[in-house]
C-alpha cells in the first residue's frame, strides 16, 4: 500500500500537496474564529452532491416539475429527507457566508496583499445568492413561481434589462425554457463558476496564508489536527443543525404553479425577504432606486472596501458599513415579518385601541393587508395539500400535469371559483375551521352548509334570520321572510313552542331534501317518513306557497323551493339569480354569472365552472 | 477543548494522536451524510416492486386466421410511469401464430431475447428476422441455426388465454388474452423481469 501511494506521489505530487494542506502554518495555532470558510466548503459540497442525486429525479419543464419533486417529496425513499437536506443547506449558506464576510471584514483580510481574494469571495457570494434565487423556482409551486416572477420582472427596470429578463426566462412570459434555462444556472453554469472561483480562492488562501488574529499570544501549530479538528466540529454542527431542519420541518412544496391564479402570500426565501420589504418603501418611478440602485451600489461599497481600508479611519468605515448594512437587512426584515404576521401578533379587537384616528387607521390597514396574507397562505397550503393528495391517489397526475389534475377537481377549484367570485359578498365559515375562508367584508349570507338541515334551520330560527349569517347584511333583512319568521315561529304561545319547534325540524328536512346532498344521503333515506310530514307542513300549515313554488303549486314571490339546493338549481341559480324562478324583483346585488344562454363569451363564468362550483357548494368530491 | 487549544500546539503533541483521529472520523461523517442521503434516493429504484404482469386482451380470435403465419399486434395498456398515469395506448407488440386447426394462437413477444431489439416480419418473409444482430427466428419461434444463432434462446412465448366476453350489444365473442411480460435479454434461461 505505501508502495502504491509513494509511486502515485512521485509521478503527482499528490502527497506533497495533501502534506503542505495539512501542515499549513497556523501563526497564534489554532482558533474558532478561522472555522467559517471551511463550513462554506463543506455546505458548498453537500450542495454538489445532494444537488447532483436531486438531478437524477428531476424534469424541467411546466408539466413535470412540480410534478417530480412532488414525486421527490412524497414518493421516493428519503427523497423528503435529501431535499430537506438541499433545502436548508441554501440557507445555512447564506447564514455562514454573512458570517465569513463579517469575520473578514473586521479582522481587516481584506488588506494588501490579500485585496483579490476579497473580491473573489465577493463574486463567491453573489454566485451563491443567484444560486438561491435560481433554485427557489425549480418546484415550480406557487411560492417559487409568483416570488421569481417578480424578481425577474425588477430585472427589467435595470437599463438594458427587459433583454435580460427575457433571456433569463426565455421568452416574453414563463414557461419551459424559463426552467430549463433557471436550472442549466443553477445546476451547470453557477456552479461550474462557483468552483473555478472556489478554486481561486483557495489558491489565493494558500499562497497568502491566514490573517492570523493575535498570533503573537500564543504559538504557532500546523493546520492539522488541531484546526481541522475545529473545522470538522463546526461542519458538524452545521450538518447537524441542517439534517434536524430537514427531519423537523421538511422543504415545503406549495400547489403547483398557476400563472391564472394570483398568490397573495408571494414572498422570497426568509434571505431576500429585506430587499422584499425594501421596495415597499420606493414608490412609482423610484422602484428602480431600491431595485437597483441601491443594491448596486452596496456591491460597490463592498467592492471598495479593500481600497479604502488603506485609509487610517477607512476600514472602521468599512467595519461600521458592513454591521449597518447587515443591522439594515435584519431590520427590514424583521419589518417585512411584522407586516406579514401583523394580525397573528396583534389581533386587538377595534373597541381596545386607543389613539388618534390616524393610528387607528394606521392599525385596520396592517390587519387588512396581513389577513390578506395569512388568508393567501391557508388557500395556497389547502390546495398543495390537496394537489399532493390527488396525486398520490391511485390516479395519479395525467399526462397534461398537476395543474390541470387541480383546475378539474372540484374540491381545489371549486374553492378557489368561490374564493375569486363569490367572497367578494358571500362569508364562509362554520364548524371545520380549516375549510373556513377569510372574507375581509362579508355582506351577504354564509354558504357554508348551504341547503343542509342545520343551515335551513337556522334560517327558520326567528333570532338568527336577520343575523349576520343569513339575510342580515342583505336588503332582505326586512323583507317578507324574514317577516314571517318572526312572526310565525318567533311569535308563539308557550304551550305551543315544542310543537312548533318539532315541526320546524320537519320542514327543515324536507327542504335539504330537496337538494339530495350526498353528505346527507343516508340520513334522508333514514328520515323518509318524517320529510314526507315536511313536506305536507311546508304546504299546509306553514303555507310556505302563499310565497314560494314547490313541487308544481305556489306562488312566485320568493324562489322556488322545488330541488332547493339541489345541483340544477343552484347552477341554474348563480347563472341568473333574476330568473323568475328565483328573485325576479327582489334580487340584492347579487351578479348573473351565466345569463346568455346564446353567447357564451360573454358570461362571467362557463357552465362547466358554474358545474364545479354547484358540486363544491354541495360538497361533492 | 479550550484547555488544548490553549497550550502551545506542536506537531509531535501527545494529544495530538487523539485529535487526529477525531478530525478524521468528523472528515468521514460529514462527506457521508450528504452521500448516504442521496444514495438511499439513488438506489430506491432497486427497492421499488413492479406491478405483475396481468392477462391484456389483444383481439378477437376471427381476426388471427389459422394460416400458421405471424400477425402483429399493438399491446394496449394503461400505464404508470413515476408521478404520470397515462390512459390506455399502446406500450408494446406481440406476434400471434395460429397453426392450421388450432383454437389457441401461440403468442411471441416482438422484443429479441439477445439485446431487446423489436423482431421484424413482413408479409411473404419466411421467418422472423431480428433487425440488429442477425438472429432469424422460425414461426414457431425456434432459433434459426440453434447454438449457432446469435441469439441465447427462442422467442419469448408468452402466455395465451382465449376467453369468451360477452359485448355490450350482446354479442359473444372470443377473445385473445396475452400476459404481457418483459424477460432479461443476452440469457440462455428466460427470466420474468419484475
Amino acid at each position: 500500500m505505501k508502495q502504491l501511494l509513494d509511486w502515485i506521489g512521485n509521478r503527482t505530487g499528490a502527497g506533497d500537496l495533501l502534506r503542505a494542506g495539512l501542515y499549513e502554518n497556523i501563526p497564534g495555532g489554532a482558533r474558532w474564529r478561522y472555522v467559517w470558510g471551511s463550513t462554506l466548503v463543506l455546505t458548498f459540497f453537500t450542495q454538489l452532491i445532494t444537488g447532483m442525486f436531486l438531478w437524477m429525479a428531476y424534469s424541467p419543464s411546466t408539466q413535470t416539475a412540480w410534478e417530480s419533486v412532488y414525486y421527490i417529496e412524497h414518493q421516493m425513499q428519503g427523497g423528503s429527507l435529501l431535499r430537506g437536506i438541499h433545502h436548508f443547506t441554501a440557507s445555512a449558506m447564506v447564514v455562514l457566508l454573512a458570517l465569513h464576510l463579517m469575520q473578514v471584514v473586521i479582522d481587516g483580510a481584506y488588506r494588501a496583499p490579500r485585496e483579490f481574494n476579497f473580491w473573489i469571495g465577493l463574486i463567491l457570494m453573489l454566485l451563491v445568492l443567484g444560486l438561491a434565487l435560481t433554485g427557489y423556482l425549480l418546484p415550480w409551486d406557487q411560492k417559487g413561481f409568483w416570488a421569481t416572477s417578480v424578481a425577474t420582472n425588477l430585472t427589467g427596470l435595470a437599463p438594458g434589462g427587459e433583454a435580460v429578463r427575457q433571456l433569463a426566462i426565455g421568452g416574453t412570459n414563463y414557461g419551459h425554457h424559463t426552467l430549463t434555462r433557471f436550472f442549466a444556472l443553477h445546476a451547470g453554469l453557477l456552479p461550474a463558476l462557483l468552483m473555478f472561483f472556489l478554486v481561486l480562492h483557495l489558491a489565493l488562501f494558500r499562497r497568502h496564508g491566514i490573517t492570523a488574529h493575535r498570533a503573537k499570544d500564543r504559538a504557532a501549530a500546523t493546520l492539522w489536527p488541531d484546526q481541522a479538528l475545529k473545522d470538522g466540529v463546526a461542519c458538524l454542527a452545521v450538518l447537524a443543525v441542517v439534517v434536524g431542519l430537514a427531519l423537523w420541518q421538511k422543504a415545503e412544496l406549495g400547489a403547483p404553479a398557476d400563472p391564472a391564479s394570483p398568490y397573495a402570500a408571494a414572498r422570497p426565501e426568509w434571505y431576500f425577504l429585506f430587499l422584499f420589504q425594501m421596495l415597499k418603501h420606493f414608490t412609482g418611478a423610484q422602484e428602480f432606486i431600491g431595485a437597483i440602485f441601491i443594491p448596486a451600489l452596496v456591491v460597490l461599497v463592498l467592492f471598495l472596501m479593500p481600497l479604502v481600508g488603506r485609509w487610517r479611519l477607512g476600514h472602521r468605515f468599512n467595519a461600521a458599513f458592513l454591521l449597518t448594512l447587515f443591522g439594515a437587512a435584519g431590520f427590514l426584515t424583521y419589518q417585512a415579518l411584522h407586516e406579514d404576521y401583523y394580525a397573528t401578533w396583534h389581533n386587538v379587537e377595534e373597541s381596545q385601541l386607543a389613539g388618534d384616528e390616524k393610528a387607528i387607521q394606521r392599525h385596520r390597514d396592517r390587519l387588512a393587508a396581513s389577513r390578506d396574507f395569512l388568508s393567501a397562505r391557508h388557500e395556497a397550503r389547502l390546495e398543495a395539500e390537496r394537489a399532493i393528495a390527488l396525486a398520490g391517489s391511485p390516479r395519479k397526475i395525467p399526462p397534461t400535469g398537476a395543474l390541470s389534475m387541480l383546475r378539474a377537481d372540484i374540491k381545489a377549484q371549486g374553492r378557489r371559483l368561490f374564493r375569486d367570485h363569490c367572497t367578494q359578498c358571500h362569508a364562509f365559515s362554520g364548524t371545520d375551521t380549516n375549510r373556513n375562508m377569510y372574507v375581509a367584508r362579508p355582506s351577504a349570507s354564509n354558504l357554508y352548509g348551504f341547503a343542509t338541515r342545520q343551515w335551513i334551520a337556522g334560517l327558520l330560527d326567528p333570532q338568527r334570520i336577520d343575523g349576520d349569517h343569513y339575510f342580515g347584511l342583505t336588503a332582505h333583512k326586512d323583507g317578507e321572510m324574514v317577516e314571517w319568521v318572526k312572526e310565525n315561529i318567533g311569535e308563539v304561545d308557550e304551550e305551543d313552542r315544542a310543537g312548533v319547534m318539532a315541526e320546524v325540524e320537519l320542514v327543515a328536512a324536507a327542504l335539504s331534501a330537496q337538494a339530495k346532498l350526498k353528505v346527507q344521503a343516508e340520513q334522508d333515506q333514514r328520515d323518509a317518513e318524517k320529510i314526507a310530514q315536511g313536506e305536507a307542513l311546508l304546504k299546509d300549515d306553514f303555507a310556505c306557497i302563499e310565497c314560494h313554488r314547490f313541487g308544481g303549486e305556489g306562488e312566485r314571490e320568493g324562489p322556488d323551493l322545488t330541488g332547493y339546493g339541489s345541483w340544477e338549481w343552484l347552477v341554474a341559480f348563480i347563472s341568473s339569480p333574476e330568473h323568475e324562478r328565483f328573485y325576479p324583483e327582489t334580487n340584492d346585488r347579487m351578479p348573473s354569472f351565466a345569463e346568455h344562454l346564446d353567447q357564451p363569451q360573454r358570461n362571467t363564468l362557463t357552465q362547466e365552472q358554474i358545474g364545479i362550483l354547484a358540486d363544491w357548494l354541495r360538497s361533492e368530491w | 477543548m479550550t484547555n488544548t487549544a490553549k497550550t502551545p500546539v506542536t506537531k509531535a503533541d501527545a494529544g495530538a494522536g487523539r485529535r487526529s483521529f477525531f478530525a478524521a472520523i468528523i472528515g468521514f461523517i460529514i462527506g457521508l451524510v450528504p452521500l448516504a442521503s442521496g444514495l438511499v434516493v439513488f438506489l430506491s429504484p432497486l427497492r421499488r416492486k413492479g406491478r405483475s404482469a396481468e392477462f391484456v386482451p389483444i383481439a378477437t380470435l376471427d381476426v388471427v386466421p389459422d394460416d400458421g403465419l405471424p400477425h402483429r399486434f399493438p399491446v394496449i395498456q394503461a400505464r404508470e410511469d413515476a408521478w404520470n398515469r397515462y390512459p390506455p395506448a399502446p406500450i408494446g407488440a406481440v406476434y400471434l401464430v395460429r397453426p392450421p386447426g388450432s383454437g389457441v394462437p401461440i403468442a411471441f413477444t416482438a422484443t429479441c431475447p439477445h439485446a431487446g431489439c423489436f423482431i421484424g416480419y413482413r408479409v411473404g418473409d419466411e421467418k422472423f428476422q431480428c433487425p440488429c444482430h442477425t438472429s432469424a427466428f422460425q414461426f414457431d419461434g425456434l432459433r434459426i441455426g440453434g447454438n449457432q444463432s446469435v441469439a441465447p434462446r427462442d422467442m419469448d412465448r408468452l402466455d395465451v388465454e382465449v376467453r369468451q366476453t360477452t359485448a355490450e350489444s350482446g354479442l359473444s365473442l372470443d377473445k385473445v388474452f396475452v400476459k404481457f411480460q418483459r424477460f432479461q435479454t443476452g440469457r440462455h434461461e428466460k427470466t420474468p423481469l419484475a
